[in-house]
């Protein structure tokens, strides 16, 4: 039998939540220790083989100096590197220091602000090293994180559509909440993947994966302007978990 | 107009039919109420039917809201249609499994009990021969569809009122079925008026035991279908197909991509788009995959992804694809338009585009450019 592939497992500034979708994969668990050689997964195990590593999954966004050092290490070492997750591919809510004085806020929550030592952004990981593939969401899906490992390792291109939450609405038979009940609803600028799970329970969409190819984020605005959302809400809307995805930054900063 | 062996009938109440329709074995598929909006389901029995129910609709505006007391089918079309049936979002088309000399595929079997569609709308029926045209037209047939589309009978309801972005009059689609049923129902003061249009579709009414109509019920139902006719606001215009073919160049399309969202909602609620995906997945083992086929729409960069990038990247130029395939070179394609005037594209969409306006607005301008 061929070696398996080295499969590696890193956490940034996170909460832990993409990992567990990973841990979560119960029935599937055994197939992917039987596909990978599980080098590096501190969530699950405490066995760490040095690297070089076929796959890396990158959950977390840089936040230190030292973390932008790190990445750096693990990237040199990595054949395949796949961030995971809103804060590994656009900076997470933490992201929000970026809208804000990072000075400030740390002298407010920290006793001793002196110990801390951060950066004055939140950034995603491929602003600071090439990455393979970004996987959406906050968390992740299970199912798109389970395909993404089978094509990783068959070698093949991932499923995972670029077109809007509103395509799952429609495959999955849910009733448009904007249309039917006044809801407003980031689905339309919003990539697919989640498995429909707000829309489906008559919630409006809150754009856990993210600004979705082509976003038209400036005439959805205009629209739930007309459903009374007033300017703050609206900024409010698309700074959450992809705030500083670039196009949902530019939006959300137009109605600052 | 009837040539099967029994006449029109009066039924008192549509779930009587429901109720036999089950007794003889049928899974009904039928309107019930959900998320607050009519949808296409499984009725478990004749109280599933939504009963007091209108709808009141506008471009991206839909709502439920209460209508003539005890009126069963006064709401017109809503979110779905019945090619989520007839033509399921997802379907595995094959699997396949590694040998040590190769590897075996199995074909998926249909799986389709007979089944009874209750409340199909003329646009609705329309509709599904478009969709035939496309899945089963004598040189290529999508054998899983003819299937479904064989072993279904069709109830059909004749509107007795239009919604507001309903236009199947302009379109010559309804708002009254001639054919394309089995059995076909209009709403009256005092009852359902009940025609068979095929020799099952009379056999079952039979079976019934209900009142003859008399010719006064005939004449009320033709009377109900020319006022629901008369109620509506929007319109195609004929020269669409030409005006379109004319105009890729028009303004308007700047214009309505601002506007746009490239969402994809008003193909995927469209009851004629058919345009699929086809994806081949593996498991972890790699030893076993699957092949799946699943809505897809013009609005996806993807759909015209070839090597080396996609062809149609603006949203400008997604737009215009929809429109000119639904109301022009579907034309050229298959022999009528893609669009049987049911409005959905337009109360679907969550910024409320009009495929109306929009095509008025090309055909006002678009003469002396
Ligand atoms: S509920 Fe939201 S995501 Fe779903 S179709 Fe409507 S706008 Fe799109
Ligand atoms: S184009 Fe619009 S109105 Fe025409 S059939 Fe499709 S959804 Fe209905
Ligand atoms: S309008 Fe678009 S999605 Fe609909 S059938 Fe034509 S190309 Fe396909
Ligand atoms: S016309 Fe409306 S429903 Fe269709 S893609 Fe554009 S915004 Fe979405």
């Amino acid at each position: 039998m061929a070696p398996r592939p080295k499969l590696a497992v890193w956490k940034f500034a996170s909460c832990d939540g993409c990992q567990l979708t990973l841990l979560d994969c119960e029935d599937e668990l055994l197939a992917i220790a039987d596909a990978l050689d599980i080098a590096q997964f501190l969530e699950a195990t405490k066995v760490a083989t040095d690297g070089p590593y076929d796959v890396s999954l990158v959950e977390g966004s840089i936040t230190t100096a030292h973390d932008a050092q790190r990445i750096r290490d693990i990237r040199a070492q990595t054949k395949t590197l796949i961030t995971i997750g809103a804060c590994a591919t656009a900076g997470g809510t933490q992201s929000l220091r970026n809208f804000a004085d990072v000075d400030a806020y740390t002298s407010m929550v920290y006793a001793h602000p002196d110990y801390i030592s951060t950066l004055a952004t939140s950034t995603p990981i491929s602003d600071h090293v090439k990455v393979d593939f970004e996987l959406r969401g906050c968390p992740v899906s299970k199912h798109q994180l389970l395909e993404l490992i089978s094509a990783t390792l068959a070698g093949r291109k991932p499923h995972v559509p670029l077109t809007s939450q509103c395509t799952e609405c429609k495959q999955h038979g849910t009733t448009c909440v904007t249309v039917a009940h006044g809801i407003p609803c980031l689905g339309p600028v919003t990539q697919a993947g989640c498995g429909n799970l707000c829309p489906s329970v008559g919630r409006g969409c809150y754009g856990c994966f993210g600004p979705k190819e082509t976003p038209n984020a400036a005439a959805l605005s205009a629209q739930m302007a007309g459903l009374g959302l007033p300017p703050r809400a609206l900024r409010d809307l698309y700074r959450s978990f992809n705030a500083a995805a670039p196009e949902f930054q530019a939006e959300s900063k137009r109605h600052d | 107009m009837t040539q099967y062996p029994v006449s029109a009938i009066m039924l008192r109440d549509p779930s009587l039919l429901v109720g036999a329709l089950i007794a003889e074995g049928w899974r009904v598929i039928g309107p019930k109420l959900d998320q607050n909006a009519i949808v296409y389901d499984q009725l478990i029995n004749g109280d599933d039917l939504p009963r007091g129910l209108t709808d009141e609709q506008e471009a991206g505006h839909y709502r439920m809201v209460p209508g003539r007391d005890g009126r069963w089918f006064d709401y017109v079309v809503g979110p779905q249609s019945w090619k989520k049936w007839l033509f399921p979002a997802r379907q595995k088309l094959w699997s396949a499994t590694r040998r040590d000399d190769g590897f075996d595929i199995e074909a998926q079997a249909t799986d389709w009990p007979k089944t009874a569609f209750i409340g199909v709308r003329a646009c609705e029926i329309a509709a599904m021969a478009v969709q035939d045209r496309v899945f089963d037209n004598g040189s290529f047939a999508d054998s899983a569809y003819a299937v479904r589309r064989r072993d279904t009978l069709i109830v059909a309801v004749q509107c007795a009122r239009s919604g507001a972005t309903c236009f199947c009059a302009s379109m010559e689609t309804g708002p009254r079925a001639s054919a394309g049923f089995d059995i076909a129902l209009t709403e009256l003061d005092d009852g359902l008026f009940a025609d068979s249009g095929s020799d099952r579709g009379a056999a079952i009414l039979a079976r019934l035991n209900a009142h003859p109509a008399q010719p006064r019920q005939r004449q009320e139902a033709q009377e109900v279908s020319a006022r629901a006719a008369a109620m509506q606001v929007r319109r195609m215009p004929a020269n669409a197909p030409e005006v379109l073919r004319a105009q890729p160049d028009h303004p308007q399309w700047d214009e309505v991509a601002n506007r746009c969202l490239s969402c994809g909602n008003c193909t995927l609620a469209c009851p004629t788009c058919f345009c699929t995906d086809v994806e081949d997945v593996t498991d972890l083992s790699g030893n076993h995959a699957e092949r799946w086929r699943s809505w897809d729409s013009c609005f996806s960069v993807d759909f015209t992804y070839v090597h080396g990038g996609s062809v149609r990247r603006s949203v400008k130029s997604r737009y215009r694809q929809w429109m000119t395939h639904k109301l022009s070179s579907w034309v050229d394609q298959f022999g009528t338009s893609g669009c049987v005037g049911c409005g959905r594209c337009i109360t679907w969409c969550p910024v409320g585009i009009d495929i109306t306006k929009e095509v008025a607005a090309i055909a006002a301008s678009g003469s002396e450019g």
